[in-house]
This record gives structure tokens, C-alpha cells and sequence, in this order.
């Protein structure tokens, strides 16, 4: 249940940011790496709660999954990691290493315009 | 409506103090590493273990995260360690500025290397980082040998892998494939460390011992 934390800062940066427009935020786009481990239903049910009362309440989150990013060491090409397979999609070769996961990022706030 | 982009780190404020953690540490060139599992895994009968078995060549602090009680800051106190216990009332994950409070009340100048034992718990510690040198996840056979599958993110970030409670694979009340577990933690993280030990009995402790040594003559350099 991380998600809570992620909730809370998340409504900390979009209430600075809010204060920035002096505009009432709509629409939050966030995207995250896949191991981060962040589950949207539990997500959005935190924020909803944490929400209530500030600037941020009423809002709606859009959350973009970026896969995991790996590196083959046999055709030495990056590929999204499939972890049902754990192979490299271009030459099949099992031998890889995970590139840094996604942070998780704010990309986009979508405000009210009077 | 009106886009405007940001393009902000949500978890900014935690990496801040997670930098000014690692400054420090690196700082004074102390090794820190986050202990990180499941509850009941026995993290805190590793550090115990670890601490008694290392007394007269390490000199090790460590900041403890629980839910709630103090417990197991007693139970590393009780081997003349010292160690500050961190109360998350609640929270399943330990934040930078909880180890950055805890870090000031430790006598860093007596230490040489600094163990932050995790709230238990295989997934959300890992998404945040304390600023400590390498992470340390701890696989206890009885929960089985599909962990690193199911929880790959603990897995590819950690830089050891303790594989702890082998003495019970002896009793044959446990099914668990060992090799399995490498296999697979290799696949996620072909530089993983993977220790079978039972902290119990101390068997396979030596080879861990071994490589924290070097972990901190490296963190000394």
C-alpha cells in the first residue's frame, strides 16, 4: 500500500503547481515504471481520499505503465521485457540486464479555464 | 481546459533526502545497506547473528523500521549495538527523511557501516530510495520458491540476495527449488549476490560475512 505515499506527494506537486496557475487542476497524467509496483485501483482510491478538501478533490488520474526496459548482451539491442518470457525479442537470447525502471513523473496537468 | 506539462519526480521530496543521505554516508565513506523483506523472514536474526558473529572486526549501527514496538531495536541492543528504532505507525515503508532524522541520533564516528532493517514487506520499500549503498532482500524457504517471478522488482534492484532459513530444507517438510530461485533472480539481475544461510544455525554465513567485508572496505576506499 505505497500507494498512499504516492498519493499524498502526488497532491503535494499538483497543489504547488495549482497554486502556480492560481487554476483548479482536472486531469493529473502520471506515468511510471513497472516495477514500481503501483496498482491503479488502490491509486486512484487513495488519492480520491487524500484529496477531499484541497484543490486536488474531484480530480481524475491518468497513469501510463512504461514496461521494463531490458538490454540483450548477445545483439546488444534494448527491448521491453516480457516477463513471461524473460528473453530478448530480436534474437531470443536469454542473457540481458534490466535497464533503470521509469521513475514515477508527473507529466501533465490539465486545469479548469475561467 | 488548459495542458500545462510538469514533468515532475512525484517522489521528489523523498529522493532529496534520500541524496542528502547517501552525501553524508559517502561523505564519511560508511557502507549502508537496506535489509528488505517480507515479515517474519528473520532480518532482524540475520543483523543479530551478523553483528554478534563480526563484533571484533565490524563496528555496526543500525535504524529499525516496524509498524509499531521496539522490539527489535531491543533485540539488536541486547548484542551492544547501537540502533534507533523508527515507529511508521502504519506506513509499510520506511522514507528518506525518516533515515535522515534517525541517521543524526546514531554515533556515526564509532560505526563503520550502517544496517537499516525495512518495514516488512517484498514491494513497496523498494520503490523508495533512503540514500543507502545497495539494497539486500531476504528469502526465507518457507515462502517458496516463485518470489523472484512474482516480485521482480525487489529482486532486480537488490544487490545481494540472502536466502535464509536452509536449515529447514534438511526436514523435508519444505518444498522449495533453490536453483529455481537463482535461476530466476539471475534473469532479473545477472549481478545478484545469492547467499543459502540459515541464521539460525550460522550455516552459510560465512560466505556473506565475507562478501560485507569487502562491501565495506570498498565503501572505505
Amino acid at each position: 500500500m505505497h500507494e498512499a505515499s504516492v498519493a499524498q506527494e502526488l497532491i503535494n506537486v499538483i497543489c504547488q503547481e495549482a497554486r502556480k496557475q492560481a487554476a483548479k487542476p482536472v486531469v493529473a497524467r502520471i506515468s511510471c515504471g513497472e516495477l514500481n509496483g503501483l496498482n491503479d485501483e488502490v491509486f486512484s482510491f487513495a488519492f480520491e481520499a487524500i484529496a477531499q478538501g484541497t484543490v486536488c478533490e474531484g480530480m481524475s488520474l491518468e497513469v501510463e505503465h512504461k514496461p521494463i526496459q531490458a538490454r540483450c548482451r548477445a545483439c546488444e539491442r534494448t527491448f521491453d521485457l516480457n516477463r513471461s518470457e524473460l528473453q530478448c525479442t530480436h534474437c531470443h537470447g536469454e542473457d540481458f540486464e534490466l535497464l533503470p525502471d521509469a521513475p514515477l513523473v508527473l507529466e501533465e496537468i490539465e486545469f479548469e479555464k475561467e | 481546459m488548459e495542458k500545462v506539462n510538469v514533468g515532475k519526480r512525484i517522489l521528489g521530496a523523498n529522493e532529496q533526502y534520500a541524496h542528502k543521505n547517501s552525501e553524508l554516508l559517502s561523505r564519511r565513506k560508511q557502507l549502508c545497506l537496506n535489509l528488505i523483506s517480507s515479515p517474519g523472514s528473520g532480518k532482524t536474526t540475520t543483523l543479530v547473528r551478523t553483528i554478534t558473529d563480526l563484533s571484533d572486526q565490524l563496528r555496526i549501527g543500525v535504524i529499525e523500521g516496524d509498524l509499531r514496538t521496539d522490539i527489535d531495536a531491543q533485540r539488536v541492543r541486547a548484542t551492544k549495538a547501537p540502533a534507533i528504532q523508527i515507529e511508521t505507525e502504519g506506513a509499510c515503508h520506511l522514507s528518506a527523511r525518516q533515515v535522515n532524522k534517525a541517521l543524526s541520533r546514531l554515533p556515526l564516528d564509532a560505526l563503520d557501516m550502517i544496517f537499516i532493517e525495512n518495514v516488512g514487506n517484498l514491494v513497496c520499500p523498494s520503490a523508495f530510495e533512503l540514500g543507502e549503498d545497495g539494497k539486500i532482500v531476504l528469502l526465507p524457504v518457507t515462502e517458496g520458491d516463485d518470489k523472484p517471478a512474482k516480485y521482480p522488482g525487489i529482486f532486480a534492484k537488490s544487490k545481494a540476495l540472502l536466502v535464509n532459513k536452509i536449515d529447514l530444507l534438511a526436514s523435508g517438510l519444505v518444498d522449495f527449488d533453490l536453483e529455481r530461485v537463482k535461476t530466476d533472480a539471475r534473469r532479473l539481475n545477472q549481478d545478484i549476490e545469492i547467499f543459502p544461510v540459515s541464521a539460525r544455525t550460522g550455516d552459510g554465513m560465512d560466505q556473506w560475512y565475507d562478501w560485507l567485508k569487502s562491501q565495506v572496505q570498498k565503501a572505505h576506499a
